[in-house]
């Protein structure tokens, strides 16, 4: 039965991710899942790439999934789904099982953006039907904060710590929500646990569509991005309201902003609690600064442009 | 006395159900206690909605107390909570005081 999207129905719905999991206080990774396995009114079956999520949903004989879920390694979250739905297809077929089940791959920027890229790549062409959610922390925290391609320009990680040489990272973020929408799939979208509704209506949607989805879904993680525990969710508001992480969705080509922002707010108000952001702040780093708002704004502009195109 | 083989050791490791992580408590990692405040609830459920550790009970709808077993006292709760005319439902409080 489908649940309507109003916190009180929500709550009465079974937890699928229980409470004794090991991620860390204040972290924005369970709730993402939480509210993809809230809007998901169907019995799903999950694969995991290694990271965060991965070890500390799962250690020993204590799980905190009440789904069947398979632990892949760093690279096939999406390839072992593939082959889990292929399956499924095929018993469907053969009228071995008539369930309506759905499939979601859930991965970290590291397992997303870099290692499983090409899996990730490989499924979403081959057409399989399922979901990928990428939980984008923006680094590898799981090994101690190393860069990844999702890392933003100017953050400070243990492999591109800033001092005297470099100023924190020098390149931009891959764009991954484009690069997958570039692979004609039904839909890709991009989320923020902030605004809860959107993220779960766009995962409502995804389940209906038959076919690849992806999602990306910003995950503050206050251990990398040097933020305290409580401000996950302030975090991701002002993320989206800055136009850092622009909420939209591509379906079948068709780009459309699901959010704007009523003021759209200086990014600095999104570094600014960060202290993988601190050195920004100095006088000599604010050439950098700059550089990151002309970047934000750039991006949004295109965005606006693409979405009037439609 | 005789040496033991692999098959006489005690099965480990394995995962017999799912969601057995509810048998792992993680509330002694907390610093800082959230406490609810019942008369300044609005029941707007954001608390139960942003907890990243399910620690937060809600029975037929209606906000209900924390599980302290689980709470791992982030203070997001806290922060995101809207209270009743600028007073909040949720403070903070040192653990041990």
């Amino acid at each position: 039965m489908a649940t309507g999207l109003t916190l009180k129905e929500l709550s009465k719905k079974e937890d699928r991710l229980t409470h004794g999991h090991r991620m860390c206080s204040g972290c924005g990774a369970p709730t993402v899942v939480k509210m993809v396995l809230l809007a998901t009114d169907y019995p799903v079956i999950a694969s995991n790439a290694t990271g965060c999520l991965e070890v500390s949903t799962c250690i020993s004989e204590y799980t905190a999934w009440k789904i069947p879920w398979i632990h892949t390694a760093f690279e096939n979250a999406a390839a072992t789904l593939s082959g889990v739905e292929t399956m499924y297809r095929s018993l469907k077929k053969r009228g071995m099982i008539d369930k309506e089940i759905k499939f979601i791959a859930f991965g970290g920027d590291g397992g997303t953006y870099d290692i499983g890229l090409q899996s990730l790549s490989g499924a979403m062409e081959r057409g399989h039907d399922m979901i990928y959610i990428c939980y984008d922390n923006g680094a590898y925290m799981n090994t101690g904060i190393q860069r990844s391609s999702a890392t933003p320009l100017g953050a400070d990680t243990t492999t591109c710590p800033a001092g005297s040489v470099i100023p924190g990272k020098l390149r931009s973020r891959k764009d991954l929500t484009k690069i997958m929408a570039a692979h004609n799939i039904p839909y890709a979208a991009q989320a923020s646990p902030s605004h809860w509704m959107d993220l779960m209506k766009k995962v409502k949607k995804a389940h209906e569509i038959k076919g690849p989805k992806f999602m990306n879904i910003l995950s503050p993680c206050n251990r990398g991005w040097r933020s305290k525990t409580n401000d996950s969710i302030t975090l991701s508001k002002l993320a989206v309201n800055s136009c850092y992480w622009p909420l939209y969705e591509i379906e079948d080509g068709v780009t459309k902003i699901t959010y704007t922002p009523k003021e759209k707010v200086p990014v600095a108000e999104f570094m600014k609690p960060q202290g993988r952001f601190k050195h920004l702040f100095a006088p000599e780093n604010e050439w950098l600064l700059k550089a990151v708002q002309e970047e934000v704004d750039k991006e949004w502009e295109k965005l606006q442009k693409e979405a009037k195109c439609g | 006395m005789k040496p033991k083989g692999w098959k006489d050791l005690a099965p480990g490791a394995v995962v017999l159900e799912g969601g057995s992580a509810v048998n792992f408590k993680t509330g002694s990692w907390r610093a800082f206690r959230p406490v609810w405040k019942e008369e300044n609830c609005i029941q707007c459920l954001f608390c139960w909605l942003y907890c990243p550790d399910m620690a937060i009970k809600v029975k037929d709808g209606k906000r209900a107390e924390f599980d302290y077993d689980f709470c791992k006292g982030c203070g997001i709760c806290a922060l995101e909570c809207p209270g009743k005319k600028g007073k909040k439902a949720i403070e903070m409080v040192e653990e041990g005081k």
